[in-house]
């Protein structure tokens, strides 16, 4: 049978549910919660900071860190042994270069800001929930922005051109599946991640992402609110 | 390298009240649990003391069982220091402090019976259920113990087995059927600086203790398990002082079960 409405009763260009705070993590320079249907993550930020060892640091400017992480019980299947896998490393690295671009290190020689994302529970898109709590964090850790970074992905199902597939839709067996994280500059709409599992044809590509900037415009404003609110409360 | 702290510590103790304003004995507040708050685990809580908060998650596993033991299953626990909860914290493989945290709260819970191991037998010297505990840190605002083995507990509570045909595990769905948690055995950590005894450390705190004592009990009282940390001996006194009120506070954390 053709996938021709979603089995989760969303419209094709509808995310799922979103929830976004700061502030979580009192430990931290910045921090944040982001919740995207069932993925959960949390990321905190720490620095500017010295780096160590000597060696690894830049005396033109800061560099940036960032680390993804699944916690053990946070897959829907078996548990995920601690440590980091191949998988959770090439997210790190991917999330890292998503976020650069809006970030100014110059003045911070020598230094790290490092981030860390926290997933307890994963369901689909963990990658882009983990990069959108990485960009609030950063925002709330006061550093200085060009832009927050907003992620979802897109994706093909049987042929249905949908954003934000949940696991049913990812694991889709009576057709083609194809999965396309995005992350972007909202206000520049400049792509700063985006990979792609499975096939599609070029113009396919280009409605998604299409698809994915509108998206990721109100991914945006419901981080902006969050990041607004934090302080809101904090002027009382 | 903490010698005023210290003395600063030292002596708001002695006028009975700490850095931030609490008695000795006093936890913080709030001390909250929250069930349930992972779907993707067979069990899970989240434990709030004060600025402290601490995840713990249960996934259930089939496997075989100890030759010595063909008859039961068994628990395994993992703590993670998680670095986005402390500035100190770094990643790579559990160190000293994460290990000894796991060690613990697997020390209450065997030791306690809290789980009957028979009862996780599926056939005798083939297969069992393998209840794999994990702790993750959130944030570190000091007594990483008391809420770790207290979340550990709580996660076991809301524990239910996945479905298993025999030959595999449906994580996808969960049966009824709960994890029997026959006991409950809550950790309180008691600190000795200078001649004092505190409960609920906080970072600063923590920074300048001498010696600590994490006292295991059971509802009726009965003792399951102990640990004694940090630097500086403890008299037999010292031992039976700190017992006491680790039995008293345990009440207290035991309400918010």
């Amino acid at each position: 049978m053709a996938y021709t409405k979603r089995l989760n009763g969303r419209k094709n260009d509808e995310t799922r549910e979103i929830e976004a705070k700061v502030g979580v993590i009192k430990r931290a320079d910045g921090s944040s919660y982001f919740k995207m249907g069932n993925t959960i993550a949390y990321a905190a930020v720490y620095g500017p900071r010295n780096l160590y060892p000597r060696f690894l640091q830049n005396p033109e400017k800061g560099i940036l860190r960032c680390n993804y992480n699944m916690m053990p019980f946070s897959s829907s299947g078996e548990r995920v042994r601690p440590g980091g896998s191949r998988r959770s490393k090439e997210i790190s690295l991917v999330t890292g270069k998503a976020l650069l671009p809006v970030l100014d290190l110059d003045e911070y020689p020598n230094s790290v800001v490092d981030v860390f994302i926290e997933l307890p529970q994963t369901e689909a898109g963990s990658r882009c929930a983990g990069i959108c709590a990485a960009s609030m964090a950063l925002a709330d850790a006061g550093l200085l922005m060009k832009d927050l970074i907003a992620a979802v992905s897109v994706g093909k199902v049987d042929n249905q051109l949908l954003v934000d597939l949940d696991y049913s839709e990812e694991a889709y067996e009576d057709g083609d599946v194809a999965d396309i994280p995005i992350a972007m500059m909202p206000n520049f709409e400049k792509i700063t991640l985006i990979q792609m599992d499975g096939e599609m044809t070029k113009d396919e590509l280009r409605k998604l992402i299409e698809m994915a900037k509108k998206a990721c415009k109100n991914i945006y404003s419901i981080m902006n609110k969050a990041l607004k609110e934090k302080y809101e409360v904090e002027r009382e | 390298m903490n010698g005023e702290l210290k003395n600063h510590v030292t002596k708001l103790l002695s006028a009975d009240t700490r850095l931030d304003g609490r008695k000795p004995e006093d936890f913080r507040n709030p001390i909250r649990v929250d069930y349930d708050v992972v779907k993707t685990a067979e069990g899970s809580a989240k434990v709030t003391i004060g600025e402290t908060e601490v995840f713990a998650g249960v996934k259930m596993e089939v496997g075989e069982p100890y030759p010595d033991v063909p008859e039961q299953g068994t628990i395994i626990v993992g703590a993670e220091l998680l670095p986005l909860s402390n500035p100190d914290f770094e990643l790579g493989p559990p160190g000293i402090q994460a290990t000894e945290l796991a060690r613990v709260v697997d020390r209450g819970i065997r030791e306690s019976k809290a789980l009957d191991f028979k009862e996780l037998c599926i056939e005798e010297g083939k297969k069992v259920w393998l209840v794999l505990i994990d702790i993750c840190t959130l944030n570190d605002a000091g007594n990483l113990i008391d809420a770790s083995a207290l979340a550990a507990l709580a996660a076991l509570k809301s524990t239910r087995f996945p479905k298993y045909d025999g030959e595999k595990i449906d994580y996808r769905e969960k049966t009824s059927k709960k994890l029997n948690v026959r006991k409950e055995p809550i950790a309180v950590t008691v600190c000795k600086i200078s001649d004092s005894f505190i409960v609920d450390p906080t970072t600063e705190e923590e920074k300048v203790i001498d010696s600590r004592l994490t006292v295991t009990s059971e509802a009726d009282g009965t003792l399951c398990a102990l640990q004694k940390g940090d630097d500086q001996p403890l008299t037999s006194d010292d031992i039976l002082k700190m017992i006491d009120i680790g039995l008293e506070k345990a009440k207290e954390l035991r309400k918010a079960l």
